[in-house]
């Protein structure tokens, strides 16, 4: 058995989604190689090929793979695919996006966002926003399989020594192609791996109000993250959403503010080790922790 | 330019969902049902492509039960000109639906394909990158806002990290994410007049 697992990274380090997926390619079992794919990446190998557990680490650096184009992306993993019996990547929005695309060209299904791993082809993973799980079992020849990063702790960044690999072939469809990105800069934690989280809901009033929460995110160096009623009434960027379409935070406390705990956003914090819900209105409160 | 859209049959949203008592399934008995609210967006931003002109016509695509027929009702109500039911009592697995979209698509040969970014039962956010993949368009996914020229679409994709605009050949596969639009409610008339569209 061997495994592919597709890195998400900047290119200049792994993200920490990337070392949890490596635990859960580990608890399957069997040869990690690590594929880097992207524009400009090759800097990631280094630190890459240090992570505890990694056999290989392939680096396909092309301007055809700039900003992880998922035409482009997919075919290339296609090509990869038939020397390993699974492909795991982390359920970011890039895995999301170009992992379906894989199956589908391996003429295999795709098992999202699993959180444990019961055997080398069944897995537990969350349906109706996490409000029940399903134990899946792959009859595929390939599994295809994205990880859900929270459920997993973090492989050690030292220890590996694998070897470094170039990749030559490219793949491009020409079916794409980026015309602008806006990412928002922040010097706090990144909400997915953050320790304190900091979360307004639409009963923080307006933006104004909003930014007393960045005032105690950054006393506490904690994560701001948002409800989407927040997030619709403009008060922030849709990259702070958490719950069920937006990310899945587990964080070691969370701090809750005027939002009343809809099914669809406890589905991306219930797994917070202690929650802290603040609100004055009786009728909205955060009904499930009273 | 056609475009095709993908509905769902699901569970209302605001409904609180039972695992049934053998722990084989969710109990879908007795519970309400309604339109994915992702694929809700996609009629809605079609149903605007044509008012605006850009679309000819808006066909709607469900796979399920009899009973989704309401569900294509509700998208005919909204505006959609036609509605094409794929009768299924077993759930289908994504890559099954892809493979029925992409016959269809062969078919129908539509410009654009809009579909909800996943739906709200299983959460696998898969089929529509399935079907892209199967028929070799180009695919746009989880996007909130849409503008469309002669042979490209520009989409503005929610990311991890914030926003990206691409530029996707056409025909493409695009899945919507919330806060492309606010679907409308369909009126009376208008939901009287979707009784006597083709189903």
């Amino acid at each position: 058995m061997a495994i592919l697992l597709i890195a998400e990274h900047d290119n200049t380090a792994l993200k920490s989604a990337t070392l949890s997926t490596v635990t859960a390619a580990t608890q399957i079992g069997g040869d990690i190689d690590l594929l880097i794919v992207g524009s400009g990446c090759s800097a990631v190998a280094d630190s890459a090929a240090k992570v505890a557990g990694v056999r290989k680490v392939l680096v396909a650096d092309n301007a055809a793979y700039d900003h992880e184009i998922a035409e482009n992306v997919a075919a290339l993993i296609k090509e990869l695919a038939g020397s390993y019996s699974h492909i795991l990547s982390p359920a970011t929005t890039n895995g999301k996006n170009f992992m379906p695309r894989v199956a589908a060209l391996l003429d295999v299904g795709q098992i999202s966002e699993i959180i444990s791993v019961e055997s080398a082809d069944t897995f537990k993973r969350p349906i109706y926003a996490g409000n029940a799980i399903a134990t899946v079992q792959s009859l595929d020849a390939i599994k295809v399989i994205t990880v859900r990063g929270t459920s997993f702790d973090p492989a050690a960044t030292e220890g590996g020594s694998a070897s470094v690999e170039k990749l030559e072939q490219v793949a491009n469809t020409g079916l794409s192609r980026l015309v602008s990105e806006e990412l928002a800069q922040s010097d706090r934690p990144e909400l997915t791996t953050a320790k304190v989280i900091v979360a307004g809901g639409r009963g923080m009033g307006d933006k104004a109000h909003f930014e007393m929460l960045d005032k105690l995110a950054d006393k506490l160096g904690a994560a701001v993250g948002a409800t989407r009623a927040a997030v619709d009434a403009g008060f922030v960027p849709n990259d702070y959403q958490i719950g069920q379409t937006g990310k899945v935070v587990a964080p070691e406390l969370y701090i809750g503010v005027g939002l009343s705990g809809a099914i669809q956003h406890l589905a991306g914090m219930k797994d917070s080790k202690v929650i802290v819900a603040i609100n004055k209105d009786e009728v909205h409160r955060f009904s499930k922790y009273d | 330019m056609k475009v095709l859209v993908t509905v769902k049959r699901v569970i209302d949203y605001n409904v609180k969902v039972r695992v049934k008592p053998d722990n084989t399934d969710v109990d879908l008995k007795n519970v309400k049902m309604a339109v994915n609210p992702f694929c809700e967006i996609a009629v809605e931003e079609a149903v605007r492509l044509k008012e605006a002109g850009k679309a000819t016509e808006v066909v709607v695509v469900s796979m399920g039960p009899q009973n989704a027929q309401e569900q294509l009702r509700t998208a005919l109500a909204m505006g959609a000109d036609r509605a094409i039911l794929v009768q299924s009592e077993e759930a289908l697995e994504s890559l099954t639906v892809a493979k029925i979209l992409a016959k269809i698509v062969e078919e129908e040969q539509p410009g654009l394909v809009i579909m909800g970014k996943q739906s709200i039962d299983t959460d696998n956010n898969q089929t529509g990158q399935m079907l892209a993949a199967l028929t070799g368009m180009s695919q746009g996914t989880f996007i909130s806002g849409l503008e469309i020229s002669d042979s490209e679409a520009q989409v503005v994709r929610e990311i991890d990290g914030g926003l990206q605009t691409l530029a996707v050949k056409l025909p493409a596969v695009l899945t919507v994410d919330l806060r492309l639009n606010e679907p409308r409610y369909a009126s009376l008339p208008n939901i009287m007049k979707a009784k006597k569209k083709t189903a």
